[in-house]
């Protein structure tokens, strides 16, 4: 028994924004990706420009580390001048620019995940919708791939010396949390910077470029003493490449988290479980 | 028997419509098996490609409930309940039915310039280590099912053939520049020929693989990587000037 159906385009296959034939809740991906990345870059842009309550004894959100600068006054909660490596932001900073340190080397990590490889797909897929999701028809615009203006997308090596350069504030940051005053001591916000520190480490040593600069360039891994260790170094960044997503998200949300701590303890919201 | 009904596409390059089969189905089932119990039963001259019925030939593939898979290896319980929607692949040109023309693949495969092994050692053989030969042996696991292709938004949606030569491809020309014992260069002819510069790593080719190669990590995004060495990495670029390069 046959039942024939209205005709439609050739092979079943239609050509306008978001058709598809797919069964399944495809959005759900799109969504969940797309309000993620806003709720959490939308979150730290704007304590990025806030300036604020970002440091509270010996903690330091990864949002105002490192302080090269602090701001004179105004800014409650910032680093306190003798924390700050250069003193407090010059006169000629503009003055309808916050003075948050945020804008020097915590940028780089926004550089090194606005070219990341994976957040490219998620950004793509997510707000420019090419392809929204897996068979199912993207925006008509007219597509250039990874040419032209994104060709700037290449760039992504530099911004990974960038990241590097920022986990290893973010370590010193936390292995300075053990220290309050000159004692040592340990306390729910050091927990808190370390996993932090670490889940950025697995970020960024599974990070595409950094696997192909430490060994996935060579050709040939048994050649010789370096291309042996290379090898090794490349296996290892191959594990955690091949969870790059999940650290992705997870070292996302334990920034926004750790910053979150760090504030609701600088505006005096919770109280640090601590021994000292 | 429980009965399904599959919404299958019926026609050829002129045209065509969906029609609904409704056929009894069985426990282990797959896609195939439905398919071929409509042309047993209700439809002799509906035409569908397939081979091996064991996901190793590549040559059924089609797109199921609108994801491009293995027609042979998509079981029934596998899929939510309902009717099955089944369609030929969009990337390529019907020819009947579930039947497409997929003979531009065999053209790109041809323009790919083959392996360039260097001399042979002394004793006359051709030595690899096993550590050299892993990363390329993922690629060699490709049936040539074209899923990947098929689902590239560039080549679907986009119709960019004569500019990107598909996820397919380009993991054969990762296998053939990462090979322990070649010597070519395919550089140049990577970002400009085949265009890597158009895949925008949405990850889907990898996603439908049915032999689950990291097409777009292990294979697409290393060549990424080893045309910026070449072409937007002005430290690298630096470097091979004094140093030379040895490919």
């Amino acid at each position: 028994m046959t039942t024939a159906t209205a005709p439609r385009a050739i092979g079943g296959h239609r050509d306008s924004f978001a058709a598809t034939t797919r069964s399944d809740r495809w959005w759900q991906g799109w969504v969940l990706t797309a309000t993620g990345l806003f709720v959490f870059f939308g979150y730290l842009t704007l304590r990025a420009f806030q300036g604020t309550y970002y440091w509270f004894d010996p903690y330091i959100s990864p949002v105002g580390s490192p302080p090269l600068f602090t701001p004179a006054s105004g800014y409650p909660g910032s680093v306190p001048l003798n924390h700050a490596w250069f003193g407090t932001f010059p006169s000629m900073w503009p003055r309808w620019v916050p003075q948050s340190p945020a804008f020097f080397i915590p940028g780089l990590a926004i550089a090194f995940r606005a070219t990341c490889y994976y957040y490219r797909k998620a950004y793509y897929r997510a707000f420019a919708a090419s392809p929204p999701a897996c068979g199912v028809r993207g925006a008509s615009l007219k597509y250039r791939g990874e040419t032209r203006l994104l060709l700037l997308q290449n760039l992504h090596r530099y911004t990974l010396y960038g990241a590097l350069l920022l986990l290893c504030f973010l370590w010193y940051d936390a292995f300075a949390a053990f220290f309050k005053g000159g004692r040592f001591g340990i306390g729910v916000g050091t927990l808190v910077m370390i996993i932090n520190a670490s889940l950025l480490s697995g970020y960024t040593f599974g990070c595409h470029s950094w696997r192909h600069l430490i060994g996935g360039r060579k050709d040939c891994f048994s050649c010789d003493a370096g291309s042996k260790r290379a090898h090794g170094i490349w296996k290892k960044s191959s594990w955690l490449n091949s969870r790059h997503m999940l650290f992705a998200w997870l070292s996302l949300f334990w920034v926004a988290f750790t910053d979150f701590y760090v504030s609701m303890l600088s505006r005096g919201v919770i109280k640090d479980l601590n021994t000292w | 028997m429980a009965q399904r009904t599959f919404k299958i596409w019926r026609g050829d390059r002129e045209g065509g419509e969906f029609v609904d089969y409704t056929v009894e189905v069985g426990p282990g089932m797959v896609v195939l098996d439905a398919i071929h119990r409509i042309q047993a039963e209700h439809a002799s001259e509906l035409a569908c490609r397939w081979n091996c019925k064991a996901g190793k030939c590549g040559s059924c593939s089609m797109e199921i409930n609108g994801k491009p898979r293995l027609s042979c290896m998509t079981r029934l319980n596998s899929l939510p309940e309902g009717t099955v929607t089944v369609q030929p692949l969009k990337a390529f040109p019907i020819v009947k039915d579930l039947v497409t023309d997929v003979s531009w693949n065999f053209e790109q495969n041809k323009r790919i310039p083959p392996l360039k092994p260097k001399a042979r050692d002394a004793d006359g053989n051709h030595r690899m280590m096993q550590e050299d030969v892993d990363r390329v042996q993922e690629f060699r696991k490709c049936i040539e099912c074209f899923l990947c292709q098929d689902v590239c938004h560039v080549l679907r949606d986009h119709k960019q053939h004569e500019k990107f030569v598909g996820p397919r491809f380009m993991i054969r020309l990762a296998q053939l520049e990462m090979h322990p014992l070649d010597t070519d260069d395919r550089i140049e002819k990577i970002r400009k020929e085949f265009g890597s510069g158009w895949c925008n790593i949405t990850r889907c080719c990898t996603e439908v693989c049915p032999e689950h190669i990291g097409i777009t990590d292990n294979g697409i995004i290393p060549l990424k990587e080893r045309v910026v060495d070449r072409y937007y990495d002005p430290v690298a670029w630096f470097i091979r000037k004094v140093f030379g390069s040895k490919k």
